[in-house]
């Protein structure tokens, strides 16, 4: 990890100073961010997607991006990662700072990029691979390690993902015959498996039943010690309960930030408080 | 609810259905009445001599062994040439072409080539390779064949690589996979199945090619091992076979066709089975 933040290190450009982030409390303002969006726009085709978009991460907290469908909340955070960049016609313009680089620059290694941003989808995508196997394709992609070492990281990711004692026994077993909280766990499993210091989650619960959702919302608390979560929600009440910060989005335009607690309490626009209250959305 | 116009569809349905279970029927029945034919025809010389003697003159006792090795030869030489390639354009049209203009104009080209007479094929590869060469060879067979295999794998390969949901794709780059990790190691291995299931549709496919061959691999009445010169296959074989007036050559061509039929039955079977596997692991 050392080596490839070094690697990264290398085509870094200016640190962005981080300012205060005016009206965001004061706690906000002396903590690190992790990433940092400024004047973000976003676009498919010719339509205009994210409108200016300013927002912080920061490091070692869980950021909560809410709002109605269609309002850019997936399309920001797959800026994050730029898995946008698989489709052609889709671009983006601004900065998204990250460890003082910006990211949406043409040098970008986007596999190291990936490799440092981990994301898990809303569906589950275990690959047509043993459950062993899921978790070692990542690794096996960026470390040479021996066997018994990549056991042992197998077995420390599946344990953090608290999903090792239902499968340590099948572990050769194929990853699709797991159920899908299973699965979404396996996923989560892979994505920290590579050791990624900013982990996306893409509504990772909507297809799992409320005993899986509580288990991932359970999970999403405790990674929280090691990484920086972003996760999209339609479930406010998921935001309420797992996000330190939360970020209220409205037709490509992002309308407020803040602790979670002062967006659900106080809201300082009436549009967040009208989606809040199921006034629409 | 009105009683007549019930009833009405209700026996329209029975008359479409009762159409329908016959047509299906009738393609049954044809299928089996070849089988049968070629069973009671063939069945009688079948025997070791078949599998261990060559091409006998007319009058004399003998086999098909040289035409079942040239048979084998030529297809697995058409295979070889052919399914490479065409998994490897599978690949393009479903992983980088996409909707680009080069891939619909490519997707086109093998469509035509997907349904161009073989006899056509065959001609083709007369005029380029068997007359520059000047002399017929089981090589001109092979790439004759290999023609044939090709749209057909270019085609299901594409098709199977595009059952392979984009989520899959994202999910392996997200985990900062390049390109090509993606393909290799997820994509195909999700759609491994219905690939092999391709290859084998069109081996099956060329087996019982016989045009194509015709003008290019002819016919050896001796064994023969020489790729640079003309070779014996069964299609050909029986072509020769069954116009000759010769009783024991007729004989002989009921039992090459029994033969090929067997060998793309088994085939069919295997790939059937293949891709009931394949859907069944989806689940």
């Amino acid at each position: 990890m050392n080596e490839r933040t070094a690697a990264l290190g290398g085509v870094a450009l200016k640190k962005p100073t981080i300012e205060a982030q005016e009206s965001h409390g004061t706690e906000a303002a002396a903590l690190p961010e992790k990433i940092s969006v400024r004047n973000l726009h976003f676009y498919y085709g010719e339509s205009l997607a994210l409108k200016n978009i300013a927002l912080p991460v920061y490091e070692k907290k869980v950021t909560a991006l809410i709002g109605p469908s269609g309002c850019g909340k997936s399309t920001l955070l797959r800026v994050f990662n730029r898995m946008y960049d698989l489709y052609p016609k889709q671009r983006a313009e601004g900065e998204v700072w990250f460890d003082g680089e910006n990211i949406l620059a043409q040098r970008q290694d986007l596999n190291l990029l990936r490799a440092r941003i981990g994301m898990v989808f809303q569906k589950p995508t275990p690959f047509p691979m043993s459950i062993y196997d899921n978790i070692a394709f990542g690794i096996r992609l960026y470390e040479r390690l021996p066997k018994s070492e990549m056991d042992d990281r197998v077995e420390s990711s599946l344990k953090r993902a608290a999903l090792w004692d239902e499968v340590k026994d099948k572990l050769h077993s194929s990853g699709l015959g797991l159920s899908g909280g299973q699965q979404q766990r396996l996923c989560i499993a892979r994505t920290i498996a590579v050791r990624p210091e900013v982990v996306l989650l893409d509504e990772p619960t909507s297809a799992l039943d409320p005993i899986a959702t509580a288990k991932i919302e359970e999970l999403i608390y405790q990674l929280k010690s090691d990484y920086t979560i972003v996760i999209v929600t339609h479930n406010m009440q998921q935001a309420a309960r797992v996000a330190d910060y939360t970020a209220f989005m409205y037709l490509g335009e992002l309308v407020e930030f803040g602790q979670t607690q002062q967006v659900f309490t106080r809201p300082k626009e009436t549009r967040t408080e009208d989606y809040i209250t199921g006034r629409f959305g | 609810m009105n009683a007549a116009i019930y009833r009405r569809r209700r026996w329209r349905n029975r008359a479409v259905m009762t159409l329908a279970s016959a047509a299906a029927m009738s393609g049954l029945l044809v299928l089996f009445l070849i089988l049968g034919t070629l069973l009671v025809k063939g069945v009688g010389s079948l025997s070791p001599a078949v599998f261990t003697q060559m091409t006998p003159p007319p009058g004399s006792a003998g086999g098909l062994l040289n035409a079942i090795y040239g048979s084998i030869v030529v297809t697995l030489v058409g295979t070889l040439l052919g399914a490479p390639v065409g998994i490897l354009a599978g690949t393009y049209l479903a992983e980088f072409g996409r909707d680009t203009r080069l891939a619909t104009v490519v997707r086109f080209i093998n469509d035509v080539l997907l349904s161009a007479p073989s006899i056509v094929i065959g001609l083709f590869v007369y005029t380029v390779m068997v007359v520059r060469m000047g002399h017929f060879s089981a090589w001109a067979g092979g790439v004759a064949l290999a023609l044939l295999v090709l749209p057909v794998v270019v085609r299901t390969s594409e098709d199977m690589l595009r059952l392979v949901p984009d989520s899959m794709r994202e999910a392996s780059a997200a985990l900062g996979s390049p390109r090509w990790v993606v393909i290799l190691k997820v994509a195909y291995r999700a759609a491994r199945a219905g690939i092999i299931t391709g290859v084998l549709l069109a081996v099956a496919r060329i087996a019982g090619e016989t045009a194509p061959l015709l003008f290019t691999m002819l016919n050896n009445q001796f064994m023969s091992t020489d790729m640079n010169a003309p070779m014996a296959n069964l299609p050909v074989v029986i072509f020769q076979f069954a116009l000759s007036p010769y009783k024991d050559w007729q004989a002989l061509a009921w039992c090459g066709a029994l033969i090929i039929t067997a060998a793309v039955l088994a085939l069919n079977i295997v790939a059937r089975a293949l891709s009931v596997a394949r859907t069944g692991s989806e689940s």
